[in-house]
């Protein structure tokens, strides 16, 4: 088992004739097994053609009717990438994974609202994916360096999720899933809903929660661990050393009004249970520590 | 982006919110004839920059006549005005506003941002203007009146009545603050806003609704559909490092410390400026290469780096996803060379092609420390600047 995708999903490359689109779609192709999950891509007015052996279609709607598709990943960019979602929940897919970064926030906000109420899961904008270690691998992290395995990871940040996996994999610890859910304030999954499904996941033994400042997110996970969560959950909170007022890189990642820093969300997390490392270089020796 | 109040009252009137009359001056004599042109017993003498707080600085003065005006302006114009929000060094106030006094029976707060919690836009007033909002909501913030809007729906009708009422406004003045409050989030939504403030909204004596003061921010992220607002945009009130960075689309926020790190990802980016501080060094600077980074972006990164006058040694530190390790490398070797680094440079490669990174830095002949995870890399380069290598 793992959460959100497996070897079973079939995915749809939303703007899949831009660079980064072909670039990711053929990475994710040759990883594990995607030669079997890659089954279509979708760009307006290039239907009818291919992109290795992959059939493009003109839309979601299409692609999915002819191929079977339940997921798609965006590569759209940012003007017209909150329309990509728009098309891919009105097509009724299980789950969207938008990688695009930049994405307006008034553009997002009636795109959540449209969302209200439908079905498909959202998980970014503005992340590095989704993978499922030698299963399946949905956006622009690198494949190598993860391994099946028992740990599931939920993170804020591209690359600094690939730290928390390099160091698991030092200490010998594989993944069940890894999620960035991205680094914007209007966005799809939060921690929690990640959480939620860790904790129903029977191959998931523990979880990595690597959160960052800004906003609340981390506070109402945390606090939902307290009370439901049945395994051992590690922590690590990005930007101590931030200064209040000034965005660092994310979108989401500024600490306003006094509210959303780090110390704040390491406190609530440390009273609802979870062990939170100061040491961003020790959350795979952390994670290990509580492995029962 | 941010831009000045003059500016933001000028977006405000085009969706019909009601503010004094005003006129912007970049000179004392442009002062004094905008006072004469405004007409009126009294005058706000307002130094406009970016950061909040003027008035507590000094830098909003009350005139009662033109020769008045004429003594504000050339006491405010070339200040060095010091607010909470500009740090002690201040802001040098270059542009001035020359506004039309106001007879105020009372002050209240409006404000609107984006709530991560709801997914919208929500309008929040208090009956306490004119204060520090964050103080309020710390000490009473019972005294704050939030409502979330729907995107389709706009601000209703009932919410901004209900609003108005809430922070205490009479019955008289209510459809006038419920126009207002709409046509706020009228031009909040078109303009792709990230945050509009008006500390104070007053009611005047004669039972009208104004805004006294306006701040508005923008999303960047939408900046690419609104040229006018762009047009806005004062690099004066701005970092000259963050802007130069901007250009080469480099995240780059400038800190107080001496350890220049070099990151790709933000999130990393924050991790690598905590691990410094964990090992008892200090960041000099917050850096973001993203997720393609060019070697002209690398060098371009190091010199901006360089320029800040405390730097004392650099840390790169990458986790190579869609970077390649080798791409980095080579680009840090091109830049060393290139800006004749004169601090340690201490690297940390991970990922994509690491192998290779490595070997390309080791055989590149240059003094470059290298670490072999995070912790080392952190160690090291606090090591290195106390001189305990």
């Amino acid at each position: 088992m793992s959460i959100l995708i497996n070897k079973d999903t079939r995915v749809i490359t939303q703007g899949i004739t831009g660079k980064t689109g072909q670039f990711h779609t053929k990475m994710g192709k040759e990883y594990a097994n995607g030669r079997n999950c890659y089954v279509a891509g979708v760009t307006p007015r290039k239907g009818g053609q291919s992109f290795e052996e992959i059939p493009i279609y003109e839309t979601v709607r299409d692609a999915k009717q002819a191929t079977g598709a339940n997921v798609s990943v965006i590569y759209v960019p940012p003007p017209y990438a909150a329309a990509a979602i728009d098309e891919a929940v009105d097509a009724e897919l299980d789950l969207v994974i938008c990688i695009t970064e930049g994405i307006p926030v008034r553009d997002m906000i009636r795109t959540r609202r449209k969302m209200q109420g439908r079905s498909t899961l959202l998980v970014g904008p503005n992340c590095p994916g989704v993978i499922t270690p030698d299963e399946i691998k949905i956006g622009i992290m690198p494949g190598h360096i993860h391994k099946k395995g028992p740990v599931g990871v939920v993170s804020r940040s591209g690359t600094l999720t690939y730290e928390a996996v390099g160091q698991l994999m030092e200490v010998g610890l594989g993944q069940s899933s890894c999620v960035g859910i991205g680094g914007d304030p209007v966005n799809g999954l939060k921690h929690i809903d990640v959480m939620r499904m860790f904790n129903d996941d029977p191959r998931t033994e523990a979880v990595v929660m690597v959160g960052e400042i800004g906003g609340s997110n981390e506070e109402e996970c945390a606090r939902w661990v307290k009370d439901n969560m049945k395994k051992p959950v590690v922590g690590f909170i990005a930007g101590l050393t931030a200064p209040p007022g000034k965005r660092m890189g994310h979108a989401g990642a500024i600490i306003s009004g006094g509210k959303g820093t780090a110390s704040e969300k390491i406190a609530v997390m440390e009273e609802c249970g979870i062990k939170v490392t100061r040491n961003p270089a020790e959350m795979g020796k952390l994670l290990k520590s509580v492995l029962r | 982006m941010k831009i000045h109040e003059y500016q933001a009252k000028e977006v405000l009137r085009k969706f019909g919110v009601v503010t004094p009359r005003g006129i912007p001056c970049f000179t004392v004599d442009e002062a004094v004839r905008a006072a004469q042109e405004l007409g009126g017993k009294t005058w706000v003498v307002k130094a406009q920059i970016h950061a909040g707080g003027r008035g507590k600085g000094g830098g909003v003065k009350l005139a009662k006549s033109v020769e008045e005006v004429r003594q504000h302006a050339s006491q405010i114009l070339g200040m060095q005005l010091k607010t909470p929000q500009t740090g002690p060094q201040g802001q040098k106030v270059r542009r001035l506003f020359i506004e039309e006094g106001a007879s105020i029976r009372k002050e209240y707060y409006v404000g609107m941002v984006v709530d991560r919690g709801s997914q919208r836009v929500v309008l929040m007033a208090s009956s306490e203007g004119g204060m520090d909002i964050e103080e309020v909501a710390a000490r009473t913030p019972e005294k704050i009146h939030k409502a979330a809007i729907d995107p389709f729906a706009g601000l209703t009708d009932r919410d901004a009545e209900d609003i108005a009422l809430k922070i205490g406004l009479p019955e008289k003045a209510v459809r006038e603050a419920r126009d207002l409050f709409k046509n706020l989030y009228r031009a909040f939504d078109e303009t792709d806003a990230s945050l509009a403030e008006i500390n104070p909204l007053i009611l005047t004596t004669d039972d009208k609704v104004v805004a006294l003061d306006a701040k508005l921010n923008f999303d960047d992220s939408a900046l690419f559909r609104h040229p006018d607002i762009v047009a806005m945009r004062d690099l004066d009130e701005e970092d000259p490092a963050e802007i130069e960075a901007s250009k080469h689309d480099l995240s780059y926020i400038q800190l107080d410390g001496d350890i220049g790190c070099l990151v790709n990802g933000a999130g990393l980016a924050m991790a690598t400026m905590d691990i410094i501080k964990l090992y008892g060094g200090s960041p000099a600077n917050f850096l973001d290469v993203g997720g393609g980074a060019s070697t002209e972006k690398v060098t371009e990164a190091f010199k901006i780096m360089l320029k800040n006058p405390k730097l004392k040694a650099i840390l790169v530190n990458i986790f190579g996803g869609i970077m390649k390790c080798d791409v980095i490398a080579a680009g840090v070797v091109v830049a060393a060379r290139e800006v004749k680094l004169r601090v340690p440079l201490i690297v940390r490669l991970e990922g994509t092609n690491v192998d290779l990174g490595k070997k390309l830095l080791a055989e590149s002949g240059l003094p470059i420390i290298s670490g072999s995870n995070m912790a080392d890399a952190a160690q090291k380069v606090v090591a290195a600047v106390s001189g305990k290598q």
